[in-house]
């Protein structure tokens, strides 16, 4: 088929197909931006955590009143947990995954050090963190139970060794020495030797602005005691709802005088972490769907009416013997045409758009793929809408040319 | 005349169904998206005490001096002040009305009842923060300032805890056992819900969720040793609570309250020359660096606006744009297939002026159907939000009046405007060639 015919037809009808390009051109750009975003915040919020998930919970526990054993009180709470049968292990703290609130630090690797090395979060625990989590340990050791030191309020922390994340561990020694090196944490002058390093464990922000941050973790040996303060519990496999029944009802037994705030099963604090993520995407996900219907009755009207406008036209053309097929493909390579304008002018849109959101909000560079894959999808959008109205116009009528208008 | 176009539209919009349709749910579905993010856009960005809004100031000041800081801000400054300086700021009374703040958790054990021991939050302020931020008592009244200076067992409480523990009665004078201590009720706040809460500056879902239950006296909080639940950053280790207020450690907000443009001078002066002083008794080993912002200053530098609902935003009027684009598209197409109908008018003597008016109109009446169609899509809309979105954001989905008026007006001109290039080619119409073509 000649292009000549078409291109002429086109500039007589210059107006409608410049809607359409810019429709499609603008669906384009939308369509790759939000696709890149929702895969993006789906890809967050399906981050590991580096736990044994199904089968912790958190219980955020505060003592009522002043409360002068807060060490004792806390070792009573741990020792009545892991009494239970259905209880595997348990330790206490002050922060966890996906709780999004927690202490962040600057880790140095020399003293006096003007800039930190990397951020983190710190984490105590004593050495049942590490069974309790399901934590994975690629190098050194975990605590000893002579490691491990009271956390209150009031107490100025000291202790022998830490345990961080391999990913904070690369960050702070990129030639894998991290082991056995100090690093310093709360104290500029004070080192703190690595004794194990983790396979992953997650700092408790999910935020994607945070995103940095996410495998940065320091663990001290500490069992954190204080007037709020929260336990980790794992439960034996598959008894995670009556663990979390009986780890309340033997708390208020073990002393009354508390409050427990939340007990939340890490279901649960997946789902309330990512709630305004998830619903995002399902947001985006509508409007997409909503641009891309829109834009095909755009162009099926917009293509029915010049098929109506055209019908004397072709109704000649299949009169002079061109077939259905003929009039099919006319109408698709003039769609093809002002498609192919489109994805160009809506990836540059897309690029721009995305680089523009770059500067202004936390977002990443948007890979090639979406954009040429937002390109296809454009051409296909046009190809399918274009379909009806071209078989319309297939059906007309070799006769209606000598018929008069 | 206009009665007659309304007339000559509607059997004209009548004639081809199909097409009116297409172009009704273009600018419905548009407008609907759009009306459903700038809906809960407006209300982020809202001005949560327009009356006040210019009158009252956050104070800032740096006292960590230029190097690193773990969340690096665009001035070089904290949004939260060391104990040391809110105290130092209230004692100078240098504003008409001042307050430092924090909220702090506490366990509240009901008297005599089966409810069990709960905890509430509490805001620890001082007795001002009821007169400047305007809020509205239902029984009793703030403490007295006396109560500030006396540390007093004290506690204002709000409607919703007033209901939950008396049942909504008239509670002053009555005692509650927070943290085994006796405060005593002098006051029950009426329903009072700033949003976006401008003075709650810890943390990024404070600014819309759940407001505190109850406030006592700062100085209160301080001496029971209350910590704060919004986070505290510190540049150095610290240990007990007396380490903590002796620190530079940041973690208290304070505002001030200034008339007028007088008043506003003095105090940045005055805060010049705090910060000034405290470099020449050694605690600062910089430059004065201080900063005031009124409330919608401080919306803007604290970034209220999510980037979600900016991205939704940008999102669904792109959105509208292609829906417009569409629309025009289809009159367009209409109005070049009406070309004979155009002739005749024109050749029974109706001039362009009055064609382009009666298209115009034509497209205002599709643009008025878009827009109540978009009304209730907006409605649909935002109920979908409020079901993926977290609580916190569930009270930004609710429109006034105010979003109505927009979203049918917006209809109505983005429509007009995108017709006006179709109307325009109509009034091109030559009536020669359109009657001769027949």
């Amino acid at each position: 088929m000649q292009l000549h015919p078409i291109l002429t037809a086109l500039r007589r009808n210059k107006v409608g197909a410049i809607v359409i390009c810019v429709q499609m051109a603008i669906t384009l750009a939308i369509l790759c931006n939000a696709l890149f975003i929702i895969e993006q915040r789906l890809a967050s919020s399906a981050r590991p955590t580096g736990t044994v998930e199904a089968e912790l919970f958190a219980i955020d526990n505060e003592w009522v009143g002043a409360a002068t054993d807060l060490p004792a009180r806390a070792r009573a709470d741990i020792a009545a947990l892991r009494s239970l049968p259905d209880v595997a292990d348990a330790y206490s703290t002050a922060s966890y995954p996906l709780e999004n609130g927690g202490w962040l630090q600057g880790v140095a690797i020399k003293p006096n050090q003007d800039d930190e090395t990397a951020q983190a979060t710190t984490y105590f625990g004593d050495e049942h963190m590490l069974p309790t989590l399901g934590l994975k340990l690629v190098a050194g050791r975990n605590f000893n139970a002579v490691d491990i030191g009271e956390h209150t309020s009031n107490e100025a922390p000291v202790y022998p060794g830490i345990i961080v994340t391999r990913a904070l561990a690369d960050k702070l020694f990129p030639d894998g020495s991290a082991l056995g090196r100090s690093v310093y944490i709360e104290s500029p002058d004070r080192g703190m030797p690595i004794v194990g390093i983790v396979d992953r464990l997650a700092a408790p922000w999910t935020r994607i602005e945070a995103a940095d941050v996410y495998e940065n973790s320091v663990i001290e040996p500490f069992r954190y005691a204080d007037k709020a303060g929260s336990y980790m519990v794992r439960a034996k496999p598959h008894r995670l709802a009556a663990a979390m029944q009986a780890a309340q009802v033997k708390l208020d037994e073990v002393n009354g005088a508390r409050v427990l705030s939340k007990v939340r099963s890490f279901a649960q604090l997946r789902a309330t972490a990512y709630r305004d993520d998830r619903g995002l995407a399902i947001i985006l996900g509508v409007v997409c769907a909503a641009l891309v219907a829109v834009t095909a009755f755009g162009i099926v009207g917009l293509t029915s009416y010049w098929v109506a406008q055209r019908r004397r036209q072709i109704g000649i053309r299949r009169a002079l013997g061109a077939t259905r097929s003929a009039i099919v493909r006319y109408f698709q390579i003039e769609n093809l045409l002002i498609a192919g304008v489109s994805a160009g002018l809506g990836a540059g849109l897309a690029v721009s758009i995305n680089l523009w959101m770059v500067q202004g909000f936390a977002m990443t560079r948007l890979s090639p793929g979406y954009v040429l894959a937002g390109a296809v999808l454009v051409l296909l959008l046009g190809q399918v809408s274009v379909l009806w109205p071209a078989l319309r116009a297939a059906s007309i009528a070799p006769a209606l040319a000598t018929r008069g208008a | 005349m206009f009665s007659h176009y309304l007339l000559l539209a509607l059997r004209s919009l009548k004639r081809n169904v199909l097409l009116t349709a297409l172009m009704i749910a273009a600018i419905g579905v548009g407008i609907g998206a759009s009306m459903t993010t700038l809906t809960v856009f407006r209300a982020m960005g809202a001005d949560p005490i327009p009356q006040k809004s210019a009158e009252l100031y956050a104070v800032q000041i740096d006292n960590w001096g230029p190097g690193k800081r773990a969340h690096p801000s665009s001035d070089n400054l904290e949004s939260m002040l060391s104990y040391i300086d809110a105290v130092g700021l209230v004692n100078a009374r240098a504003a008409q009305r001042q307050t430092a703040m924090y909220v702090t958790g506490m366990a509240l054990t009901p008297a005599g009842s089966q409810l069990k021991p709960f905890m509430v939050r509490a805001r620890a302020t001082y007795t001002d923060f009821f007169p400047m931020f305007d809020v509205p008592f239902r029984y009793g009244s703030a403490w007295p300032a006396a109560d500030d200076a006396a540390h007093a067992d004290v506690v204002v409480i709000t409607r919703k805890l007033n209901n939950k523990l008396f049942g909504g009665i008239d509670s002053v004078g009555k005692t509650l056992n927070l943290d085994d201590r006796a405060y005593r009720i002098v006051g029950v706040l009426d329903s009072w819900n700033l949003l976006p809460r401008f003075y709650d500056i810890q943390g990024r879902g404070a600014k819309f969720s759940e407001g505190e239950d109850l406030y006592v006296p700062f100085t209160r909080a301080i001496d029971g040793a209350m910590r704060g639940l919004g986070g505290m950053r510190c540049k150095e280790e610290v240990s007990g609570w007396e380490g903590i207020l002796r620190s530079e450690c940041i973690w208290t907000a304070f505002w001030v309250e200034l008339p007028d443009a007088a008043a506003v001078d003095r105090y940045r002066r005055f805060l010049s020359g705090y910060a000034s002083e405290q470099r020449r008794s050694g605690r600062f080993h910089w430059p004065a660096h201080t900063q005031l912002r009124d409330v919608r200053q401080w919306l803007a530098y604290q970034h209220v606006v999510s980037d979600e609902v900016r991205i939704l935003v940008l999102v669904s009027f792109s959105f509208l744009f292609v829906c417009l684009m569409n629309a025009a598209g289809l009159m367009l197409a209409k109005i070049v297939g009406r070309a004979a109908e155009i002739g005749v008018r024109r050749a029974l003597g109706a001039n362009r002026g009055a064609i382009f008016v009666q298209c115009l109109i034509e497209a205002g009446v599709i643009g008025l159907a878009g827009g109540l169609a978009g009304l209730a899509l907006t409605a649909l809309g935002l109920a979908g939000l409020r079901s993926v979105l977290s609580e916190s954001m569930v009270d930004l989905t609710r429109t006034d009046l105010l979003d109505v008026v927009i979203a049918v007006v917006l209809a109505i001109v983005a429509t007009v405007l995108a017709g006006l290039y179709p109307t325009w080619r109509a009034t091109q119409v030559q009536p020669a060639w359109a009657l001769k073509s027949q």
